[in-house]
This record gives structure tokens, C-alpha cells and sequence, in this order.
């Protein structure tokens, strides 16, 4: 039998090439989708294997890797991907976004800002904004050649005639360096302003979709509005039950079956330092609340 | 006080050791065998090989143990490791027309040069379930007879002799055939792509759509010219020597579908080929193969696209179970972020509405 013999970071140097080059034209041309040989890869499409591409692609042996998913590093995904690396490659991982030189993703940007130096990896399902206006890959990329978005302005206003806001709460189209829209993945809109003029390289891998796209460091990154509607964040208007952060993005959990929530950060790392800083929610070191619940 | 959900690592280890006992079944039950599977389940490893596009049964055979049976997780697993392994070079095209055949049958002719050959098939067996089979059995060895020296040329070459069939497009051997599995796909796509694409296609999603065109959604009048199995020679050209080296044989299954005729004010009338090609033996989707490859034909036919088996972004896009099921079952990932997110516009666009709502009647109170 064949028994398999993996390279580092699982990929083939041949591979490996190929997805590099789709990355140097990605970060060429700010916001356009190219093509590449997407591979099968171990795990299922739409578990993330454009951003593992990526990664694999990229990663070195010095390399510092940080997974996360929905903001956290425990997710399961977060915790296969990152085995799945510590595995072929043998690299450092870390769950300090500070500390990472890669940060895979999937759906949300870290709280901490990014430095220079630093790649953000992101996992992307449907790379195409425009997909759900037209369903034709060979319509959709007539128009990003022409530039032709009216219809996607048509939508948000439609939205705005239909609910008075723009009913897109995540994966809120922008502009990337004044030419291309783009779909910053499912991300929540709360997220978008750290895209713009980011220090870090962020890469978007869609393996399904078989597409790859960049934003470089210091790029202008606008979420598309009107003069009269501008662009807002949505955050839930609450500190974070366990670190107290006022501005970070929260998860909803609920408590119990009576209605009871409680919201704390979605970035666990973010959530955790401050927690060793010293920041204090109202859930958090408080064994005594038990006796108001029970 | 709250703590964040942890301790996803060991869930997963736990999770990946039950599901290795669960596989196991009842260890009082001797286990199944790589051969048992290859021998016994033959079509199962047929249809992996074929749409995991790796010819190789004793790993298929591996992969439908490892996936409990599930046919598009062992595919899944076959196309996983076919992706790392290194590409030498293409073979030279197969002759299936020096095919050593083991079923040959056409639906177009009630004789052919070399006769039709039932071969084991299920066509004309009862449905009724055996008994028999629920304990050990030995089946009748098979009757034999002489091999026909008599050479057996494919139905449409025999039509093709006489003009009444489309000419097969012949290969440019300096141009390389295409492969979506190297190169990303761009639509539209050609013919050598749309071919391949079938070949590694779900076989329900193709029967479904060659189905639906025979009931008239991208209407197509096709008659089963010939479908044969049995085993060809693999060759491949060796740069070293000069010539091509044969690397063994493979079984194949192969469908050649007759359809309806076409003509125009130059040309006249002949009918139109459909192609179907599987690994082992794979009938059910060589045909459906056919029907859909000569339904993708419909743009370069001059025919008007108006059916889903017609349009080629629509069923090479959707026709891949391996990226169909991934991101189908994807959403069993957390999506709580941007559920989150959801939450807060609906709640807020639910509170607006309840105060639009209030406003009328205030109105109407103070009147």
C-alpha cells in the first residue's frame, strides 16, 4: 500500500508555489479574487481550507500560529486547524494575538490591534459580494472589471427603504483601495473599521470557491454607505460580564431558561488579558452572585 | 460565576475514540477485511474510485472501512490523499475499442459485429431478496465458453463509418488536456473540463439531471448506442525510452450515448454523441454521464440554454459531493458571532417597528 509521506505543512512544494503566486498577484491588485488550484484537502470545504491553504502556503518554521474561531481559541474547528499544524509543520502555536506571526481566522478580526509583520489568515465561504445579486461567476466578474457596483448600492438602499437601516450585519461589503468590493468573509460589521489601513497582511482564502484575495498593510479599506445613512458598528451595549471591556464584540450566552443573558467578549484572548490585568466584570471572581440566582 | 466553554481538545479525542469503537461494531463480530470489501462490496469501491479519480481499490477499499460505509466521506478521503501525491506526466488516451470485453450491450442494433454480451449484470434479475445470501452460500461457478476472436468496434464507429454520426473530435496530442484539479476552473469551460468534471461528479446529482432531461427540462432524444465494460491498457510515454510503456490495465465502463440529429443549411443531418466514462463498473453513472455531457453540449450545438442540465456553471458548480457536503455541513461550525450580530439588528428593527406601531394609536387617543 501507499503509505503517505507528508510534506511540511502538509502541502507539496509544487502546491505550495502555485498558491504563492495566487497570493503575490492577490496583493498586486487590492480586493480582486484570484483563481487558484484549490486542493482537497483533509478537512471538508466550508471548514476552512482556503485560509489552511493559505497558512500552508505561507507558513515557515519560525512561525508563530494563533487559530481562532468566532473570536475564540477553543472553538473546535480553532482547535483542529491548530493541531492540524502543530502536526505537519511543527510550528509554535500561541493564543496571544500579540504574540502570533500568522493568525488564522474565521469570522471575527482579533480585539488587539495588529502590528506590522503580522498575517491575518482569513477562512472565507462565498467570496463573491455580488453572489447574491447574480448568481453567474462569469456575470460577476464582468462586473468587478468594469467596476459596475450600482446594483449592489441598489440593495443597501432597497434596505433602507424596506427596514430604515441597511440590513447587513456581517459580511458587510467594502471598497478596498478605491476599486474592488469586497466581501471581508462573514465577519460581523463590528469588525470592519480594523481592516482599514491594517499594518498586518490580511490574505482571504476560499477553497470551495477556489479563490484567493489580499488587502495589503496600509490599505484603504471603506464600507460601502450613503451620505445620509453612514456606516455604523453594531455592539451589544454592555460591558463584558467577566473583564469589563466597553468596547470589544460580545457573545450572547444565555443562562438559563427564564430569559436570563449574560454577554461576555467573543475574543477569549483579548478577554483573558485583561483578566490578568486585573479588569473585573460583573460575573467574573464573584462566587457570591450564586446565592442571588439560587 | 460564568467560565468561558473550554475543554474542546479532549472533547474531540473522546469524540474521534468513539467513533473508532463505534466503526468497530461488535468486537464479537470478526472484522472486516481490505479484501472482503474490494471482493464483496466490489461496485462501492467502483463508485469511490471513480469519483474520487484515483484508481487504486485496495485504498478505496480502506477508505469505505475507515468511513463506515459512507460513500462521500470515503470518496472525501480518497480525493484528500490523491491531492498530495505527485503528478508524473498523462498517460496516452485509452483504446477502448481494443477494450478486452466483459458486457457489451447497445440498444440501437438487435446484432452487432462481436454480438451483445450480457456479462453480470443486475438487468433481468428479480427483485426479490435471497435468502440465501443471509448465510454463507456458494454460488454456481460461472459458465465459460471460447473467446470470440471476432474484434468488437463501438456501435458509433459503425455509425461514424457511414456519416450518420457526429466525427468524434480528434485529440491534438500537442495540446494537454486540461485539469481542474491543477488549474482553477473559468467558465466558460472546454469540453476535455466539462468531461472530467462528470467523471468526478455525485452520481445521484448526474442521474438526477440526466433524469430530468429525458423528462423534458433540456430535452435530449438519446438512445443507448453502446455501453461496454471490461479492462484497457494503460500506457504512458516514457521521455526516457521513447516510446509508451504500458503501466498495467484498468477496468473501465464506458456509454455512448446517440442523439438527436442535428443539420444545418451546409451540414447535413446526423446525430449528435453523448460520452460517459467511469472506473470499474459503473453504469448507472457512464449513463448519466452521457446524458449530461451532451446536454452541456447545448451552446456549442446552437441549441437555446434553458434548462439546469443545459447550463454548465450551474452543474459543473454543484456537481462536486465532496464540496457539495462540506459546505452544506459546515453549518454544524459555530456561527455565533455573526448570529449575534443578527440578533442585534432584528431586535432593533423589531423595536422600531413596535414604537411605529404605538404611535397611531397614541394619535388616535388624543383625539
Amino acid at each position: 500500500m501507499n503509505a503517505p509521506a507528508y510534506n511540511f505543512a502538509y502541502l507539496d512544494e509544487q502546491t505550495k508555489r502555485m498558491i504563492r503566486r495566487a497570493i503575490l498577484k492577490a496583493i498586486a491588485i487590492p480586493g480582486y479574487q484570484v483563481p487558484f488550484a484549490s486542493r482537497e484537502m483533509p478537512m471538508p470545504y466550508g471548514w476552512g481550507t482556503g485560509g489552511v491553504q493559505v497558512t500552508a502556503a505561507i507558513l515557515g518554521p519560525a512561525d508563530v500560529l494563533k487559530v481562532i474561531d468566532q473570536g475564540s481559541d477553543d472553538t473546535t474547528n480553532a482547535i483542529s486547524i491548530r493541531k492540524f499544524f502543530a502536526k505537519t509543520a511543527g510550528v509554535a502555536t500561541t493564543t496571544s494575538t500579540a504574540d502570533a506571526t500568522v493568525i488564522q481566522t474565521r469570522h471575527r478580526i482579533p480585539e488587539a490591534p495588529l502590528h506590522s509583520g503580522q498575517v491575518l489568515v482569513y477562512q472565507v465561504p462565498i467570496p463573491e459580494p455580488l453572489r447574491f445579486l447574480e448568481p453567474r461567476e462569469t456575470e460577476t466578474r464582468r462586473m468587478h472589471a468594469l467596476g459596475e457596483y450600482g446594483l449592489m448600492h441598489v440593495k443597501l438602499y432597497e434596505d433602507i427603504a424596506r427596514f430604515g437601516h441597511i440590513a447587513t450585519s456581517y459580511a458587510y461589503p467594502v471598497k478596498v483601495n478605491a476599486r474592488y468590493v469586497m466581501d471581508p468573509s462573514p465577519t460581523p460589521k463590528f469588525d470592519n473599521p480594523k481592516m482599514d489601513h491594517c499594518p498586518a497582511l490580511q490574505l482571504f482564502g476560499a477553497g470551495r470557491e477556489k479563490r484567493i484575495y489580499a488587502i495589503p498593510p496600509h490599505t484603504s479599506v471603506v464600507s460601502l454607505d450613503f451620505e445620509d445613512h453612514p456606516f455604523t458598528r453594531y455592539r451589544f451595549d454592555a460591558p463584558c460580564a467577566l473583564c469589563g471591556a466597553g468596547d470589544s464584540y460580545l457573545d450572547e450566552i444565555v443562562t438559563d431558561d427564564k430569559g436570563s443573558r449574560m454577554f461576555v467578549c467573543s475574543d477569549t484572548d483579548y478577554c483573558e488579558t485583561r483578566q490578568k490585568r486585573g479588569h473585573l466584570g460583573s460575573e467574573s471572581a464573584a462566587p457570591h452572585k450564586e446565592k442571588l440566582h439560587g | 460565576m460564568y467560565v468561558a466553554v473550554k475543554g474542546g481538545e479532549r472533547a474531540i479525542e473522546n469524540a474521534h475514540r468513539l467513533l473508532a469503537h463505534e466503526r468497530r461494531g461488535d468486537r464479537e463480530v470478526p472484522e472486516v477485511s481490505l479484501d472482503q470489501i474490494s471482493g464483496q462490496l466490489g461496485l462501492a469501491v467502483d463508485r469511490v474510485m471513480t469519483e474520487g479519480s484515483l484508481y487504486d481499490r485496495e485504498l478505496a477499499a480502506l477508505a469505505i472501512k475507515q468511513a463506515r460505509g459512507d460513500m462521500i466521506e470515503a470518496i472525501f478521503l480518497l480525493r484528500a490523499f490523491r491531492a498530495t501525491l505527485p503528478r508524473f506526466g498523462t498517460t496516452e488516451p485509452v483504446d477502448t475499442g481494443r477494450m478486452q470485453v466483459r458486457r457489451r450491450i447497445s440498444s440501437t442494433f438487435k446484432d452487432i459485429p462481436g454480438g451483445q454480451i450480457l456479462g453480470p449484470t443486475f438487468d433481468y434479475t428479480h427483485r426479490l431478496l435471497d435468502p440465501q445470501l443471509a448465510e454463507a452460500s456458494i454460488p454456481e461457478m460461472p459458465a465459460t465458453g471460447e473467446v470470440s476472436p471476432a474484434a468488437m468496434p463501438r456501435v458509433t464507429d459503425i455509425l461514424g463509418r457511414d456519416g450518420l454520426i457526429e466525427p468524434s473530435p480528434h485529440g491534438d496530442a500537442n495540446t494537454p488536456v486540461g485539469d481542474l484539479t491543477r488549474e482553477p476552473l473559468g467558465f466558460p469551460a472546454g469540453r476535455d473540463l466539462r468531461l472530467q468534471n462528470l467523471a468526478r461528479a455525485d452520481e445521484g446529482f448526474l442521474l438526477a439531471l440526466g433524469y430530468s432531461s429525458q423528462r423534458g427540462y433540456g430535452r435530449n432524444h438519446p438512445f443507448a448506442g453502446e455501453i461496454r465494460l471490461g479492462e484497457v491498457e494503460v500506457e504512458f510515454l516514457a521521455e526516457d525510452v521513447g516510446f509508451a510503456v504500458p503501466l498495467g490495465s484498468i477496468t473501465l465502463t464506458e456509454c455512448q450515448m446517440v442523439n438527436q440529429f442535428k443539420g444545418s443549411a451546409t451540414e447535413a443531418p446526423c446525430f449528435t454523441r453523448g460520452y460517459g466514462l467511469a472506473f470499474g463498473q459503473s453504469e448507472r453513472k457512464a449513463m448519466s454521464m452521457a446524458l449530461v455531457d451532451r446536454t452541456l453540449r447545448a451552446r456549442e450545438l446552437g441549441e437555446e440554454v434553458l434548462a439546469p442540465a443545459q447550463d454548465e456553471e450551474f452543474v459543473m458548480s454543484h456537481s462536486d459531493n465532496v464540496q457539495a457536503t462540506g459546505f452544506v455541513e459546515h453549518l454544524k461550525l459555530p456561527h455565533y458571532v455573526d448570529f449575534q450580530s443578527e440578533l442585534g439588528l432584528l431586535r432593533k428593527l423589531r423595536k422600531e417597528f413596535a414604537e411605529d406601531d404605538a404611535l397611531p394609536d397614541m394619535q388616535a387617543a388624543a383625539e
